[in-house]
């Protein structure tokens, strides 16, 4: 089975992650590939244990977005295909989608197989990519999976939504996103990291996809970010140590600010 | 006025509370109509009525009922497509985000998801309120193209009623094999704890990996409290605490009146869920735990001792 994975780079949470001018994410800070990513990476070499299929993982963005392939390709993946072009910055969640979509149909010439991405990006956190490329490429969902199983053209998978567990089926050609819950994502290995250098990765260009830069960017996108404004920062109220009675000043506190 | 869409979110025609919320925010930006998928519509009409619905779409379709995208997306673009809405607003949860995402594309409508606040901006613009980067931020944006569609957060705005119609409108939706082609084979309901949900909570107390495994004294204080529980993913990842009851990015995002974290150390991932909270209290064996950065009132110590006489002082004071 040949399985494409949708891989994006991010800004590090642990550092300042911020907004430019432009109203768009501040990319110069470090940026890794977006750790839930990792999930669904991981399952496609599960898949693709033993030799059946190929791993290919896509991104969308800058030049650094190379680097969230690398470490796809650390991880296993056998290549790696890079959408890269200026007319992108600042794209909104259905110019990505779409640029995704095309750029699979390019990958697969039209007959995609699986299609595997993370539950939600860490830095938008929006989890609607997956459902808009699904929908532009005509394929069925079954997304939010803690566990998936694929034999013959069967998907089935389970997902855990507040009310209930849910078994999810469905069949190949298909779209699957994953939670952190279905794997632990292993570490590249000295061996991996050196065999990742000679992988193959493919860089596209907006025109390589045929695809007008009328439809992507800032400029175009269907919503627009007007404000941005840090929150000020929580004011640090009283700490006390416990001494016997830590319990019964919270109860205090509580009652003073009229939570209880 | 133009007519707003917003997405019933009911058990068996029990509506839940963020639906209220999303009705009282669509009056801001036109008629509200509200969209029931399922049956019963009639024990739900009442309360879509109190808080303000003209009109009821009722989906009354196996099809759609099964809780997937792809149905969904397809009896929303069915209903967008006869009422022409300003918006489309959905309460935020994955399986909504997701026929949001789809709508998005079906009906070429720029999608903003976990919105805080909805107002009416310059131009009719619709314009929203959402954090973003582990709610460091404040973002205001708008769409510009097509049918707004917007997912807004539970539990963001106070529900006021007004009074309307809430006249049934059937509609008959055919949904296509493809839309059909992922179906849920299995439900396994989950127990009942019988606490409020955590996403509707005004008192949320959860527990982290300082629980040890052990979430009876945090259980206790949240039925004193009358508070939903929540777990850190460490603890969930140690099998303590089911997967449902995370807060955090991967989690469940809560915004309560009062949030109360137990033996969690306060990572960035976990901040990601509670830090909206209007007031936070910790407790934490270690003083340097970055959770006391946020803190309202902070206990230094264990919780194994500091929660059990918490729970006997604030069940004396409610007497
Ligand atoms: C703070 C903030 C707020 C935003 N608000 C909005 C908004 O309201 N509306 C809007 O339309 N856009 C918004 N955007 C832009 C949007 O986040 C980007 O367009 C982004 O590329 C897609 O959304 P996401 O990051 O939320 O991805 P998600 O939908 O959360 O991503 C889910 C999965 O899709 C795949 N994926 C996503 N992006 C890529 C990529 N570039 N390359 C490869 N795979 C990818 C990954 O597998 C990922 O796990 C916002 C961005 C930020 C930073
Ligand atoms: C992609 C990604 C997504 C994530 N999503 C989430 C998420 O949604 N939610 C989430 O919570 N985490 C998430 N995490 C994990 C997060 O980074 C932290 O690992 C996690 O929050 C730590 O949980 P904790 O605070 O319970 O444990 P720890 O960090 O181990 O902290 C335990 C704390 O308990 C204190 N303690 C110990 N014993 C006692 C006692 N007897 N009394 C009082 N205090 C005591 C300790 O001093 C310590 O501060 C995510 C991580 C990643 C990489």
């Amino acid at each position: 089975m040949n399985i494409v994975v949708c891989v994006k780079y991010v800004p590090d949470a642990q550092g300042d992650r911020t907004f430019t001018e432009d109203n768009t994410t501040d990319r110069a800070i470090d940026g890794l590939l977006s750790e839930l990513d990792e999930y669904a990476v991981e399952e496609a070499l599960k898949l693709t244990e033993g030799g059946d299929g190929e791993v290919t993982v896509l991104t969308i963005g800058p030049a650094d977005a190379a680097e969230a392939i690398k470490k796809a390709l650390q991880m296993g993946a056998h290549k790696g295909v890079h959408v890269l072009d200026d007319a992108l910055h600042g794209s909104d969640a259905p110019a990505t989608s779409l640029v995704l979509a095309e750029a699979i149909k390019k990958i697969t010439d039209g007959k995609p197989e699986l299609v595997l991405t993370g539950l939600a990006s860490t830095d938008g956190t929006m989890g609607v990519v997956p459902a808009m490329v699904a929908e532009r490429l005509g394929l069925p969902q079954a997304t939010q999976l803690s566990t998936l199983e694929i034999s013959g053209d069967q998907v089935k998978g389970r997902r855990d939504n507040d009310a209930a567990s849910e078994t999810i089926e469905t069949s190949l050609p298909a779209l699957v996103s994953v939670t952190d819950q279905i794997n632990e994502p292993r570490y590249p290995s000295f061996k991996g990291i050196m065999a990742a250098k000679k992988k193959p990765v493919e860089t596209w260009s907006l025109a390589d996809l045929g695809v007008d830069a009328g439809q992507v960017g800032l400029a175009n996108a269907w919503t627009a970010v007007e404000t941005f404004t840090a929150r000020p920062p929580r004011e640090q109220g009283e700490i006390v140590t416990d001494e016997g009675d830590g319990g019964t000043k919270l109860a205090e506190f509580l009652s003073k600010a009229k939570l209880i | 006025m133009a007519e707003v869409l917003v997405l019933v979110d009911h058990v068996d025609g029990q509506v839940k509370k963020n639906t209220a919320e999303l009705l009282t925010l669509a009056r801001r930006i036109g008629e509200p109509s509200a969209v029931f998928i399922g049956g019963n519509a009639e024990a739900a009409r009442p309360r879509l009525a109190q808080f303000g619905a003209e009109k009821v779409y009722v989906v009354d379709n196996a099809d759609v009922t099964g809780a997937l995208a792809a149905p969904l997306a397809e009896a929303l673009a069915a209903i967008v497509e006869q009422s022409s809405p300003a918006a489309v607003l959905l309460p935020t949860s994955g399986v909504n985000k997701e026929a949001a995402a789809r709508l998005s594309v079906k009906i070429e409508g720029g999608l903003i998801t976990d919105a805080t606040d909805v107002q009416a901006g310059d131009g009719g613009a619709v314009q929203t309120t959402q954090s973003a980067f582990a709610s460091n931020y404040t973002v205001t944006a708008k769409v510009t193209k097509g049918t707004a569609i917007v997912t807004v957060k539970p539990n963001t705005t106070p529900p006021q009623a007004s009074q309307a119609g809430a006249t049934v409108v059937p509609v008959e939706v055919t949904v296509s094999d493809l839309a059909k082609a992922a179906r849920i084979t299995d439900t396994q309901p989950k127990a009942k704890s019988g606490r409020p949900e955590l996403t509707e909570a005004q008192i949320v107390v959860s527990g982290g990996r300082g629980t040890g495994g052990d979430f009876s004294p945090v259980e206790a204080f949240a039925d004193t409290l009358g508070a939903a529980v929540g777990a850190s993913r460490a603890a969930v990842d140690a099998g303590w605490y089911p997967h449902s009851n995370q807060v955090g990015q991967t989690g469940k995002q809560v915004s309560p009146q009062l949030y109360v974290a137990c033996g969690i150390s306060g990572a960035i991932q976990h901040r990601a869920g509670m830090q909206t909270s209007k007031t936070i209290v910790a407790i934490n064996k270690d003083e340097e735990a970055p959770i006391f950065e946020l803190v309202d009132f902070g206990v230094v110590g264990d919780l194994f001792t500091v929660l059990p006489q918490a729970n006997d002082a604030v069940k004396a004071a409610k007497g």
